[in-house]
C-alpha cells in the first residue's frame, strides 16, 4: 500500500530569534488524513514551527509546500485561503464576543456591512452536529470552561474549511475526559480527510493518535519514530537526549506530626456559588497528599483559600496549629507555605519581570534581599545565578523577562522560587501542566525531596497518574467535598476513577450510568 | 471523616461590607439630609411643574402639576430612611429581599425629579425646558464620548479628545471668519466652516495615530502633546488672525425637523434646533449600530480586546486602529464646532474648558457604550443646566448640595447597580508583531 499523498511539507526552514535558534533547518511531511505527531521538550521550537507554517512568523530561511507546491505565506491570511487552520497554545479568543462573533470575526457572514448572525449560527450548528462540536453558539467566551473554548477554536478553523489542522498542545489544559472527547472529534475529522499536526508532551497520547512522528530538539529534527513500533521510554529518550526515568522513585513515607488541618472549610467560587462545602482533612510532615478529582469541582478554590488567596466563608485552616483561615498571603507565606499556583501566568509571574525579580517575589523585602527600604539587586542577582543554575532555567539569563522564556522554564523559575525557600508545607497545583518529560521528572524529584527532608506536601492534580505516581494517600474531591482519602496501596485507577465520578463507596452499580454523565 | 461534624465555627465576620450596604448607608445619609431640610421649609410651599411657556391666562396643553415641596421632601426623605434601614439588613426571606431591593431601585428613579422639586422649591419650573437645556448642554460631551469610544474600542486610548475638539473649535470659526468676506451665502460658509473643523480634527487624529501606533509612543503621552500643541496653536491663532478685528459670527441657524417639530410641547422646545444637536442623535444611532450590528464594529471590538487574536484571523490591527483613530477625531472636531459655530458664534482661549474629560468621564460612565455614555453627558448636561437655573432663582435649598446630587446618583448608581467598569482589554498597549 503506498502512503497517502502529501498534504503539507517543509523543506529546510530556519528561524532565529535575537540570540536564539529557534528552528534549525527542519524538514516534516504531513499526509492526507494522517496525525503527524510532533514531540520536543520545552522551547525546541515546535511552536515557532508552526507559527510558520500559520503565516505568523516569517521564515529566515526554507521553504513551505502546500500539495505539492511551494507556496508564499505572508501572514494568517494567506494560510487561511491555503486551508491551514490553527489551534493555539495560548486560545486566541476574544473573552467579551460571544461564541459565533468569535468564530466569524475575519471572515464575517454579512449582507452588506451588516453582520448576519443568525446565519452563521445555524453554520456553526451544523458544524457542531456534523462533528460532535458541542456548543451554545451564543455563549460568551468567558463563560465557557477551557474545554468548550478549544471546540470554539476548532469550530472556527473547520468554519474556514481548514483541510490541514494544526493542534498546538491541546490537551495541556483539559480533563482525561476532555481528551477522549477531542480524540473522537479528531478521528471524524480524519474521516473526512482534514490532516493534522498534533504537538503534545503526553506521550501516551501521542502513541495513541499519530500515524507518524517527529522529534524536534533544540530547534533541529532529532528524529522520528513510528508508533506503532514505540514505547513512551523510547520517545521520551528520543526527545532529551538521554534516558528518562517516567516512573517515580521514592522511598516509603515516614509521616511526622501534623502539619495542616483543615476543619469544615467552606469557600464560594468567583460567581459567589458554594464550591468547597464542609471540608476536612488533615496532612502530615514527610507525606504527600495528592487531590484528584475532575476539574472543576472546588480544587482551584480550594487551594486559593489555604494560600489566602481567596475568602474563607467558615471553617478553620490550622497550618503548624495556628488558624490561618483568612489570613493574607503573606501571613501564610511567612509562617512557611510554599505555592505554586494553577495559573502560572495570572498567580506565579510577574511576566514582565526579569527572572531574577521573579525569583524574589515573595522575599524581596527580606533582609536577605534588602536594606532599609532599597532592595539590594546584587544579593537578588546572586540568589538568581545559583537558582538558576541548579534548576536548569533554560536560556540561563537572570536579566531575561519572564514572558519571554517558554511555558515549561517559567514553571521551573516558581518552582526554584518555591521550592528553595525551605517550606514546612507545599501546596503545588498542577505543578507539571504543559511541561516536557524531563521536566517533569525533574519537578517530581524535586517533590520527593522535598518530602524527605520533612515537608507536608498537597499535591492537587488533574492528571492522575502524577497524583497516583506521587502520592503517598489519596483524597478524591467531588462537588466540593472529599469524597474518600485512600491510602496509595488501596488506590488503584478504577477505584479513584469511580470516586472521581462521584460513586461513593456504596452503590458502585445504580450510579455507574451517570458516570459518563456529570461534567 | 469525624472532623465534620465538629461545630460550626461562628467566628466569621457577622457584618461584611457588600456594596448594597454602601449604597444603603448612602441613602440613609440622603434621606436624613432631605428629611431635616424639609423641616426647615415653609410647609406652605408648592412646586408647580410645568410643560411649556405660555401667556398668562392661556390654557396649557398638558395640565399643570402642583407639588406640596415641603410634604413631598418629608415623604421622599423617610422613603430613603427606610430602604436604607431595610437593604442594611441581610433578609433570608427572598420576598422581603425583593422587596427591599424594590425600594432602592424607586429611590434610585425618584431621585433626579426630587432634585428638582427641591431646586425650583415654592416656584414654577418648566420641564421641557429643563430636559430641552440638559440635552443642550450634553452635545459636546455626547460626541465627545462618541469619539472616545471610536478610539478606545479600537485599542488607542484617546485623552486627546480635549485638544481635538479645541482645534477644531478655532479652525472652523478662522474658516467661517475669512469666509465672512467672500460673496458665499452665510450657510454654505458655515457648512465649510463645520466641515473644516470636523477635518481638523481628524488631522489631529493622524498625529495620535503616527505617535502612538507608528512610533508606539506612550498613547497618554501623545495625548497629552496634542493637548498641549492645541492650546498654544489656538491661541496663537486667534492672536495672530481674529483678534485684529471683531470676531464675531452668526450661530449655526435653527432648523425644524418636518412633522416633528409640529408636536405640541416639544416640537419648539426640542425638534427645531441647531444642526450639531441634531448631529449627536445621529452619532449615537451610528456609532451603537456601527459598533454592534457591523462588520466593522466587530473587528474594532476584536482589535480593541484581544489583538492579536484578531491577527491570526487575518486582521490588520494597525490598519483598522488608524482608521478608528481618524474616525474619532472627526467626530471630535464636530464637537469641537460645536463651542465656536453652534454655541457662540466666535472663539475664545480654551473655550472648550474640559469638556473633553468630562466627554472621556462619560464615556467610561457608560461603560464604553454609546447609549451608556449618551446616558452619562445627558446626566452631566442637566447638572450644568441645573446650575444654570439655580443661579437665576434664589432657593431655600443649598445650591452646591443640588448641584452636587446629579453626580452622587451616578456614583451609586455606577457602584450599585451597574457594578464594575471594565475597559477593552488592550486599550493602552501598542500592537507588536512577533
Ligand atoms: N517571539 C519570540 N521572541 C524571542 N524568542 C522567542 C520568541 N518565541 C519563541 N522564542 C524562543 O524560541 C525558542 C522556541 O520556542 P517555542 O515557543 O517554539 O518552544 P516550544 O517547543 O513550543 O515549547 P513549549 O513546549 O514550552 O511550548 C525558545 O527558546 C523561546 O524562548
Ligand atoms: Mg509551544
Amino acid at each position: 500500500m503506498t502512503p497517502p499523498s502529501p498534504v503539507l511539507e517543509v523543506r529546510g526552514i530556519t528561524k532565529r530569534f535575537p540570540g536564539v535558534l529557534a528552528n534549525d533547518k527542519v524538514n516534516l511531511t504531513l499526509r492526507k488524513g494522517q496525525v503527524l505527531g510532533l514531540l520536543g521538550e520545552n522551547g525546541a521550537g515546535k511552536s515557532t514551527l508552526m507559527n510558520m507554517i500559520y503565516g505568523l512568523y516569517k521564515p529566515d530561511e526554507g521553504e513551505i509546500l502546500v500539495t505539492g507546491a511551494p507556496v508564499d505565506i505572508d501572514g494568517p491570511k494567506d494560510a487561511i485561503e491555503l486551508g491551514i487552520g490553527m489551534v493555539h497554545q495560548h486560545f486566541q479568543l476574544v473573552d467579551v464576543l460571544t461564541v459565533t462573533e468569535n468564530v466569524m470575526l475575519g471572515n464575517e457572514t454579512v449582507s452588506g456591512p451588516f453582520l448576519r448572525r443568525d446565519k452563521a449560527r445555524r453554520e456553526i450548528e451544523a458544524l457542531s452536529r456534523e462533528y460532535g462540536l458541542d456548543v451554545d453558539p451564543d455563549a460568551l467566551i468567558s463563560d465557557l470552561p477551557v474545554g468548550i473554548q478549544q471546540r470554539v477554536e476548532i469550530i472556527k478553523a473547520l468554519y474556514r474549511h481548514a483541510d490541514i489542522l494544526i493542534l498546538d498542545e491541546p490537551t495541556a489544559v483539559l480533563t482525561p475526559q476532555e481528551t477522549l472527547g477531542l480524540f473522537k472529534i479528531m478521528r471524524a475529522l480524519l474521516d473526512r480527510g482534514v490532516s493534522i499536526i498534533f504537538i503534545s508532551h503526553k506521550l501516551k497520547e501521542v502513541l495513541e493518535i499519530c500515524d507518524d512522528v517527529i522529534v524536534l530538539r533544540r530547534g533541529a529534527v532529532a528524529g522520528h519514530a513510528d508508533p506503532k513500533a514505540s514505547t513512551e521510554q523510547s520517545l521520551a529518550s528520543l526527545m532529551v537526549g538521554r534516558d528518562v526515568i517516567l516512573e517515580v522513585d521514592k522511598a516509603e513515607a515516614k509521616p511526622g506530626d501534623e502539619i495542616l488541618n483543615v476543619v469544615n472549610l467552606h469557600v464560594h467560587d468567583d460567581r459567589g456559588l458554594p464550591a468547597v462545602e464542609g471540608l476536612s482533612f488533615g496532612l502530615q510532615r514527610g507525606e504527600i497528599l495528592g487531590v484528584a478529582g475532575v476539574q472543576g469541582n472546588g480544587q482551584t478554590e480550594l487551594v486559593e483559600a489555604l494560600t489566602g488567596m481567596r475568602a474563607v466563608e467558615d471553617g478553620r485552616v490550622f497550618i503548624k496549629g495556628v488558624d490561618m483561615a483568612g489570613a493574607s498571603p503573606r501571613k501564610v507565606t511567612e509562617l512557611g507555605v510554599g505555592h505554586v499556583p494553577e495559573d502560572r501566568q495570572r498567580d506565579g509571574l510577574v511576566a514582565s519581570f526579569t527572572v531574577m525579580h521573579n525569583l524574589v517575589l515573595c522575599t524581596y523585602y527580606q533582609d536577605a534581599f534588602a536594606k532599609a527600604i532599597v532592595v539590594d539587586d546584587r544579593a537578588i542577582a546572586e540568589n538568581a545565578r545559583q537558582l538558576v543554575e541548579q534548576y536548569d532555567v533554560r536560556p540561563p539569563i537572570i536579566n531575561n523577562i519572564a514572558s519571554g522564556l517558554s511555558g515549561g522554564n517559567q514553571q521551573k523559575v516558581i518552582v526554584a522560587r518555591e521550592f528553595s525557600r525551605d517550606a514546612d508545607l507545599l501546596i503545588a497545583s498542577q505543578p507539571t501542566r504543559g511541561l516536557d518529560v524531563g521536566s517533569i521528572e525533574f519537578i517530581h524529584r524535586q517533590i520527593i525531596r522535598m518530602r524527605d527532608a520533612g515537608a507536608g506536601i498537597l499535591l492537587v492534580s488533574s492528571e492522575l497518574d502524577e497524583v497516583l505516581s506521587l502520592a503517598d494517600r489519596v483524597a478524591v474531591m467531588f462537588e466540593g467535598e472529599i469524597i474518600d482519602i485512600l491510602p496509595i496501596g488501596d488506590a488503584d485507577r478504577d477505584t479513584v476513577g469511580l470516586r472521581m465520578a462521584g460513586v461513593r463507596e456504596q452503590g458502585l452499580d445504580s450510579k455507574m450510568n451517570t458516570v459518563g454523565a456529570t461534567r | 471523616m469525624a472532623a465534620s461534624s465538629k461545630a460550626k465555627s461562628g467566628r466569621r465576620l457577622a457584618f461584611k461590607l457588600t456594596r448594597k450596604r454602601v449604597i444603603a448607608v448612602v441613602l440613609l445619609a440622603l434621606g436624613a439630609f432631605i428629611f431635616i431640610e424639609s423641616s426647615s421649609l415653609d410647609s406652605e410651599l408648592v412646586t408647580t411643574l410645568t410643560f411649556e411657556s405660555r401667556p398668562t391666562g392661556e390654557a396649557p396643553a398638558v395640565a399643570d402639576i402642583p407639588v406640596p415641596t415641603s410634604a413631598y421632601l418629608l415623604v421622599i426623605g423617610l422613603l430613603f430612611i427606610v430602604s436604607g434601614a431595610l437593604n442594611l439588613y441581610e433578609f433570608a426571606v427572598p420576598r422581603w429581599r425583593r422587596i427591599s431591593l424594590a425600594l432602592m431601585a424607586l429611590c434610585g428613579a425618584l431621585f433626579i425629579p426630587t432634585v428638582i422639586i427641591a431646586a425650583a422649591a415654592g416656584n414654577d419650573t418648566n420641564l421641557t425646558t429643563i430636559v430641552a437645556e440638559s440635552l443642550r448642554l450634553a452635545t459636546p460631551l455626547a460626541i465627545g464620548a462618541f469619539a472616545g469610544i471610536w478610539c478606545e474600542r479600537a485599542g488607542v486610548v484617546n485623552i486627546a479628545i480635549e485638544g481635538m475638539m479645541l482645534f477644531a473649535a478655532c479652525f472652523g470659526f478662522t474658516t467661517l471668519f475669512f469666509l465672512r468676506g467672500t460673496p458665499l451665502p452665510l450657510e454654505t460658509a458655515q457648512l465649510l466652516a463645520v466641515i473644516i473643523g470636523v477635518l481638523a480634527g481628524g488631522l489631529i487624529a493622524l498625529l495620535h495615530g503616527w505617535l502612538s501606533i507608528t512610533f508606539r509612543t506612550d498613547q497618554i503621552v501623545s495625548g497629552t502633546v496634542i493637548n498641549i500643541l492645541a492650546v498654544g496653536v489656538t491661541s496663537f491663532i486667534r492672536r495672530e488672525y481674529l483678534l485684529s478685528t471683531e470676531a464675531g459670527a452668526a450661530k449655526l441657524g435653527n432648523f425644524a425637523i418636518p412633522i416633528l417639530s409640529d408636536l405640541p410641547v416639544v416640537g419648539e422646545a426640542i425638534f427645531t434646533n441647531q444642526p450639531i444637536f441634531f448631529m449627536m442623535f445621529v452619532m449615537l444611532a451610528s456609532t451603537h449600530i456601527v459598533m454592534f450590528y457591523t462588520r466593522w464594529g466587530l473587528r474594532t471590538r476584536a482589535v480593541g480586546e484581544h489583538p492579536h487574536a484578531a491577527d491570526t484571523l487575518g486582521i490588520n490591527v494597525n490598519r483598522t486602529r488608524w482608521t478608528n483613530v481618524f474616525i474619532s477625531g472627526m467626530i471630535a472636531g464636530l464637537a469641537g464646532a460645536w463651542f465656536s459655530l453652534e454655541a457662540t458664534g466666535s472663539f475664545n482661549d480654551g473655550m472648550t474648558r474640559g469638556a473633553g474629560f468630562i466627554a472621556l468621564a462619560a464615556m467610561i460612565f457608560g461603560k464604553w457604550t454609546p447609549i451608556g455614555a449618551f446616558g452619562a453627558a445627558l446626566l452631566f448636561g442637566f447638572s450644568d443646566s441645573l446650575g444654570i437655573r439655580l443661579q437665576m432663582v434664589g432657593v431655600g435649598f443649598p445650591v452646591q448640595f443640588l448641584q452636587m446630587v446629579p453626580y452622587a446618583v451616578t456614583l451609586v448608581v455606577l457602584a450599585g447597580f451597574i457594578g464594575r467598569a471594565s475597559p477593552p482589554k488592550a486599550v493602552g498597549t501598542p500592537y507588536v508583531k512577533e
